[in-house]
């Protein structure tokens, strides 16, 4: 079921000049929201934005009540969000899309490549497998290691490799590059920049492994409703905000060739 | 104190949704009660399944958004087939957008709503700025306009509403066009054509270049065309058009709207509807007026 709810915000934290945080509770009981679903964030008080903004659930706490969103400062709304104190409000139309797959077996070899942003969704993502004991490999990219927030979250959860094109922290090169990625896996979960998950899910198909993207279309409604945020698929256009974010690579090879 | 009439509808208040921007109204159960709206407006059914124009399809500009969704549906048997049967129970006024790029095409699809024992209207589009064929082109011509909504007249026995596009000289001029060949009632307006480039990258924000325009940025225009269509026809108008609040929406009704529609309103709250009747409810009490057709028309 979804809803909109005033949240508060309970943690605020700032990770490098390009990255935020924000911890937020919830006054009543909060539905259950899967990995790899979304949350639209209605960006108050600022004249410059009008719709509300898509933001992925970074991770979830239940007993808590709490609900956490990981930010990178693009434009105006994201900068506006920025500002946001601990004790504010913030106004989300949640849980939304379509999330990752995590019925699988609890002996699968799983890799997830992350991107900027992007890897927002893999840490609850990596959070419920565990529970699952499956320990995965996560593989986490960026043009500079500032560009890679929240590295030390991860690691209770799986093996953690990092990749930047500066060398600045873990092996120098694209994250298709690192050498875990090669590796022998049954399944590979991808969010981050367009061309990283275009040459995952290339690579992915090509091996013959399952594998799952997460697209960040523009979206207005988040509900389906709109039609704004179609990608291409084999099948036809589908809605990212409802079919997807979450979108299972034997259909889009329309989409990564 | 809040039942309005347009034609043979009967509706429990004026709020309607608009056409694209509520989906089949089930994206919206989870934050409304459907039965509580006047009527809800489907998305744009057309005779063949469209699958609509490239992504990128929207932006947002200031206090607005453009769009160039392009009629993407699954066309009007599918809709017939599988969306009917899930929406047929609402007890509301359920009307379908009808677009099309022919004349033929327009009279196929109202031909086959017109079997739908539970739409008791359609809502004629001749005025989508996205599709290169037809679409808008019947809206902005007098001769033209007159001479779709004469066909569908002919093949379509409910109540027929004519949207009207902005994007015209004379608004007036083509509503008396439609009332003389028919219509039951007009609807205004879609979306005002627009355009947005981003310099950084130097290239247009949309795929076809141009969209439409929504949001409250076109309200004073929306405003301004209801109030002199309504001085220019007899028939029921329906104001839309940035409508947030109940006070926008008492606005149009001021300018001469029966009943107006909430479009993309829905995307910033999608529970913005029931506001919006509870703000007019509101409003009635506060101003003691005991029936809401008082007011309609008064500027
Ligand atoms: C399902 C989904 C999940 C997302 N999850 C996260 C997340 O967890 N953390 C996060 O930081 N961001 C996430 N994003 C991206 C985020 O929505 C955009 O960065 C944000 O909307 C930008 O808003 P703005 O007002 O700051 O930017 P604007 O001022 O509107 O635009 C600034 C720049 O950002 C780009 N931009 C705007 N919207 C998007 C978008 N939807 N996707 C990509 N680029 C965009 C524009 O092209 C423009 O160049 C997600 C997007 C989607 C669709
Ligand atoms: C994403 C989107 C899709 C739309 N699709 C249709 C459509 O299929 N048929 C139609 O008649 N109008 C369509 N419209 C126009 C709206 O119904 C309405 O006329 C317009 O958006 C102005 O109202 P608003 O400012 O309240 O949104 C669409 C508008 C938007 C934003
Ligand atoms: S954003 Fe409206 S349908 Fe996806």
């Amino acid at each position: 079921m979804k809803e909109i709810h005033d949240f508060t915000i309970v943690c605020r934290r700032q990770l490098g000049d390009q990255y935020f945080s924000l911890v937020l509770q919830h006054q009543g009981t909060m539905p259950a929201v899967c990995p790899g679903q979304f949350v639209e964030v209605l960006v108050d008080d600022c004249r410059e934005v009008m719709l509300r903004r898509p933001i992925s659930v970074h991770d979830v706490d239940a007993e808590k009540n709490t609900l956490s969103l990981l930010v990178q400062i693009v434009g105006k709304g994201t900068r506006r969000l920025a500002t946001l104190q601990c004790g504010d409000k913030l106004n989300l139309v949640y849980p939304l899309g379509h999330g990752f797959s995590t019925n699988i077996a609890s002996d699968s070899r799983v890799l997830m490549v992350g991107g900027g942003a992007g890897i927002a969704p893999l840490l609850y993502l990596s959070k419920v497998l565990s529970s699952k004991h499956i320990r995965p490999t996560i593989l986490l990219g960026g043009r500079t290691a500032s560009l890679i927030p929240v590295r030390s979250e991860f690691e209770p959860y799986g093996s953690v490799g990092i990749a930047t094109d500066d060398g600045s922290m873990g092996y120098r090169g694209i994250v298709t590059q690192h050498p875990d990625f090669g590796k022998e896996y049954d399944i590979i979960y991808s969010c981050g920049p367009t061309p990283m998950m275009k040459a995952v899910a290339k690579s992915a198909a090509q091996r013959g492994i399952r594998c799952e993207v997460s697209l960040e279309n523009m979206m207005a409604c988040g509900l389906g409703a709109c039609l704004c945020c179609v990608t291409d698929t084999d099948e036809g256009h589908k809605c990212v905000c409802k079919e997807g974010p979450v979108f299972d690579i034997s259909v889009m090879k329309k989409w990564y060739e | 104190m809040l039942n309005v009439k347009v034609h043979n509808l009967n509706l429990k208040n004026p709020v309607m949704t608009a056409s694209g921007t509520f989906g089949y109204g089930e994206e919206f159960s989870d934050f409304i009660d459907l039965e509580r709206l006047g009527a809800f407006i489907v998305k744009g059914t057309t005779g063949t399944h469209r699958e609509g124009n490239p992504y990128p399809r929207m932006v947002e500009t200031p206090s607005g958004m453009l769009n160039a969704v392009g009629l993407q549906n699954g066309g009007v048997e599918k809709f017939c087939s599988t969306v009917y049967p899930r929406i047929q129970h609402l007890d509301t006024n359920i009307i379908v957008n009808v677009s099309g790029s022919s004349i033929d095409e327009y009279c196929t699809v109202a031909e086959q709503v017109n079997e739908l024992d539970r739409v008791p209207a359609i809502e004629l589009n001749i005025s989508c700025p996205n599709v290169k064929k037809g679409g808008m082109g019947f809206g902005t011509d007098p001769a033209m306009a007159s001479q779709v909504v004469t066909a569908v007249r002919k093949v379509y026995h409910k109540t027929l509403i004519v949207k009207l596009t902005p994007n015209v000289t004379s608004i007036a001029e083509i509503a008396k066009a439609v009332e003389g060949a028919g219509a039951d009632s007009v609807s205004l307006i879609n979306t005002l054509l627009g355009a947005a480039i981003d310099v950084e990258h130097r290239r247009p924000y949309l795929s076809t270049i141009t969209g439409g325009l929504s949001g409250p940025a076109v309200k004073p225009v929306a405003v301004r065309m209801v109030w002199q269509v309504a001085h220019a026809v007899k028939i029921p108008v329906i104001g839309l058009g940035g409508i947030m609040s109940a006070s926008d929406a008492l606005e149009f009704m001021m300018a001469g709207a029966t009943a107006v529609q909430v479009g993309t309103a829905n995307f910033i709250d999608p529970s913005v509807t029931m506001k919006i009747i509870d703000g007019m409810e509101e409003y009635c009490h506060r101003h003691g007026i005991k029936d809401i057709n008082e007011i309609i028309g008064i500027v």
